[in-house]
């Protein structure tokens, strides 16, 4: 499931095994942990993604970082 | 419109089609009619499709005007939020129970996305409710994720509109989804189709099987460019509060405060201030691959840079030495700044790499502000004005 849900080809499958090819492509997305049955991926980054003005707004908040709003259909993108 | 009436699956909105729930009660009370009755029917509802559960609007795969100019002005960042479709199910062509099921969010760009792919295909299409948010962002808030998935379905009586139990998920939901939890919920198998609308159809015909290429995410140049007039409209905040604040200090002198000076200034402050805008916006998005250095902030330190030369041997830089090179600070600061909010729209980015680069980043652009500030300063004294 990690290969297929992977948007940057990180795994790959060799022998039945799945391994580890490309992590420096690695943007955390969290689909193969989501993913994994058997639950065999640590993704141990916290909350928030690689949005700088999301970090800044957490921070400014004294929370992790957010996209703000008071529900979930805040976007500042 | 009560709130039992909300439990059951019926939406609290304006945009509705006659329903008629045939099922009987199915436990939680809510055994019959959603009464969402039809004044103004929206544009891309051409009909509806009747079922053994209720009649499902079927919706049009041929985008119109209204379509593409709603898709231009969220593009701007113009009433982004509200440019949404109600969830539920809706029917594309004339689908059976035998017919595929498609999922996706309920951003109207997305939907529009999807269905325009889906021209001649017969085939059902669920619209999660992401609160108007496109796929791979509601799926990493969670909002297109497993527990919303599997409410969806079973609101929509899925497994009474089709017989087989398999529901097509675009790829990126993966980050909010979890197939397995979303088949011990609802019965329904995951399969998840490619990153865009596009391969859909090849997807389908290729037996549910995605090539290497369909399940990977670019970055091209167009890709970039789509989310430049959205930034511009969106950053103005920054733009205008610069532009009034260092506007009104420099009419600070030696001798106080003079209105007429800080007019004259205006012009030249604007220049100056768009400079690092169009350098941090425009130039380094669209030049990103070419542009040396990994991070967002680097590359965008480096066009302020570069522009900021070349408008000083263009002479067009105003003031003297000491002005110049407060411009030069400024606007690479500021490029740099500028660059780095671009991370939130990119697809590539990690929170760890991200917060990694503002360890360092935020603090040159700081410095840069500050140095700028000092240099103005110096300025204002030596020549004392």
């Amino acid at each position: 499931m990690c290969v297929k849900v992977c948007p940057h080809e990180v795994f790959e499958m060799i022998q039945k095994k799945v391994h580890i090819v490309g992590r420096d492509f690695c943007m955390e997305c969290g689909a193969c942990k989501m993913n994994c049955p058997q639950g065999a991926i640590l993704l141990d980054v916290g909350e928030g993604c690689g949005c700088a003005a999301g970090i800044i707004k957490g921070a400014l908040n004294g929370t992790a970082p957010t996209c703000g709003g008071s529900d979930e259909s805040a976007c500042c993108n | 419109m009560g709130g039992s009436d909300q439990k059951c699956g019926c939406g609290n909105s304006n945009e509705f089609v006659t329903l008629q729930l045939k099922v009987p009660e199915n436990g939680d009370g809510c055994q019959k009619v959603c009464d969402r009755s039809v004044r103004v029917s929206k544009h891309y509802i051409v009909g509806s499709i009747q079922t053994r559960a209720s009649d499902i609007p079927q919706i049009s795969t041929q985008l119109g005007w209204k379509d593409y100019l709603g898709a231009f002005r969220v593009r701007w960042g113009i009433r982004r939020n509200s440019y949404r479709v109600n969830p539920g199910l809706y029917a594309i062509g004339t689908p059976n129970e035998r017919s595929d099921v498609l999922v996706t969010a309920n951003y109207k760009l997305s939907f529009d996305t999807v269905r325009k792919n889906l021209h001649g295909l017969n085939v059902w299409l669920l619209v999660l409710d992401t609160k108007g948010i496109n796929v791979w962002c509601s799926a990493g808030k969670g909002t297109f994720g497993t527990k919303e998935l599997v409410n969806r379905i079973r609101l929509s009586f899925l497994d009474t509109v089709v017989q087989h139990k398999r529901i097509i998920l675009p790829q990126l939901s993966a980050v909010g989804v979890a197939a397995h939890l979303v088949k011990e919920s609802s019965g329904f198998t995951v399969v998840y189709g490619p990153v865009r609308a596009s391969d859909i159809q090849s997807f389908v015909n290729a037996g549910y099987k995605a090539t290497k290429e369909m399940r990977l995410v670019h970055f091209d140049w167009y890709d970039r460019l789509r989310l430049v007039p959205n930034d511009i409209i969106y950053n103005l905040r920054y733009l205008m509060s610069l532009f009034v604040v260092i506007s009104v200090l420099s009419g600070i002198n030696t001798h106080g405060y003079s209105l007429q000076q800080a007019l004259i200034n205006v012009i030249p402050i604007a220049k100056i201030i768009a400079a690092g805008y169009f350098a941090g916006l425009v130039f380094t998005p669209l030049l990103l691959p070419f542009i040396p250095t990994q991070n967002f902030s680097f590359k965008g330190l480096i066009i302020g840079v570069v522009i900021s030369a070349f408008l000083f041997l263009t002479h067009s830089l105003g003031g003297n030495l000491l002005v110049k090179l407060a411009a030069i600070f400024f606007i690479s600061g500021f490029s740099s700044f500028l660059a780095m909010n671009f991370t939130g729209a990119s697809t590539f980015t990690s929170l760890a790499g991200v917060k990694k680069e503002m360890r360092i980043a935020v603090p040159i652009q700081i410095v840069s502000a500050v140095i700028a500030a000092i240099l103005i300063v110096l300025n204002s004294t030596l020549s004392g004005r």
